[in-house]
């Protein structure tokens, strides 16, 4: 299933919607694009929403790492929001659970930005 | 090769797609042996970090470059091979995700993961000059050992 990402505002907050799987190829590459794309825009205070992603591989959790120091390089903070239970366990084998913020419900992600 | 073993062997181009492919195949096989649904996750993942590997650090990703993919399914349990044509590597010189200095690389958790979801891992030299890998999954029929895919068990930062 490709990725699909779509970006919304809420406040001055960014909150990213993604559906799909983050996988080698299409995937990662969609989500460095875009998450590229809203640095340049001076969007630096995303929220990644992965309720409907549950699947992720290597190359995807690398992409989430990059995308993660690429917003962070430019002042600002990724944080990640509805983590599947298979994403979730990879993160947390991972141990990128001690990197990522990580919230249950988005009114509290958007929140916790200085 | 024993008797009761059945065997079966692709070879795979060096693309994308093939990442894919392996996994979709070894999918149906591992769920046509009756692995559950997160075994079959697990064996899925391997297949695809296996075939990741082999085709981006082993063949360079060089499309002249071929991917050997088996899988033997004996009577206890589903045996995977991915092998390479690229100049082979050592377990050894694989650097640890989980540790500190590396937890924010873009790169180099296929391995971990591979190690993480199979019962069985190993990497040995391919008669293709490249790599082996060799990894296997115990049939659910016979009972699973103590999962290893517990590494890490970090506490996570949840608001």
């Amino acid at each position: 299933m490709a990725l699909h990402l779509t970006p919304r505002d809420s406040g001055a907050i960014t909150v990213v919607d993604a559906s799909g799987r983050i996988t080698l190829g299409d995937g990662s590459a969609m989500l460095r694009k875009t998450i590229r794309q809203l640095v340049e825009e001076a969007h630096c205070k995303i929220v990644l929403n992965l309720a409907d992603v549950d699947y992720i591989d290597s190359s995807g959790i690398g992409e989430l790492v990059s995308a993660y120091t690429a917003v962070r390089s430019k002042g600002g903070e990724l944080k990640l929001l509805h983590l599947t239970k298979k994403v979730h366990d990879l993160l947390q084998i991972t141990k990128l659970f001690t990197v990522f913020e990580v919230f249950s419900d988005e009114a509290s992600a958007v929140r916790s930005f200085k | 090769m024993a008797p009761d073993t059945k065997h079966l062997e692709v070879t795979l181009e060096t693309q994308v797609e093939s990442v894919n492919l392996a996994e979709e195949m070894c999918l149906r096989l591992a769920e046509a042996v009756g692995f559950g649904e997160d075994e079959c996750y697990r064996i899925g993942m391997s297949v695809r970090e296996g075939v990741i590997n082999a085709f981006h650090y082993g063949n360079k990703e060089k499309p002249e470059k071929k991917i050997h993919l088996a899988v033997d399914l004996t009577p206890e349990k589903m045996v995977i091979h991915v092998a390479d044509e690229g100049t082979g590597f050592k377990l050894s010189d694989v650097p640890d995700p989980l540790a500190e200095e590396n937890l924010l690389s873009t790169s180099g958790r296929g391995i971990f993961l591979m190690r993480a979801f199979m019962d069985e891992f190993e990497v040995v030299p391919a008669r293709t000059g490249g790599a082996e890998i060799v990894m296997s999954k115990r049939l659910p029929n016979l009972g699973s050992p103590q999962s290893n895919g517990s590494h890490g068990s970090a506490p996570h930062r949840e608001a």
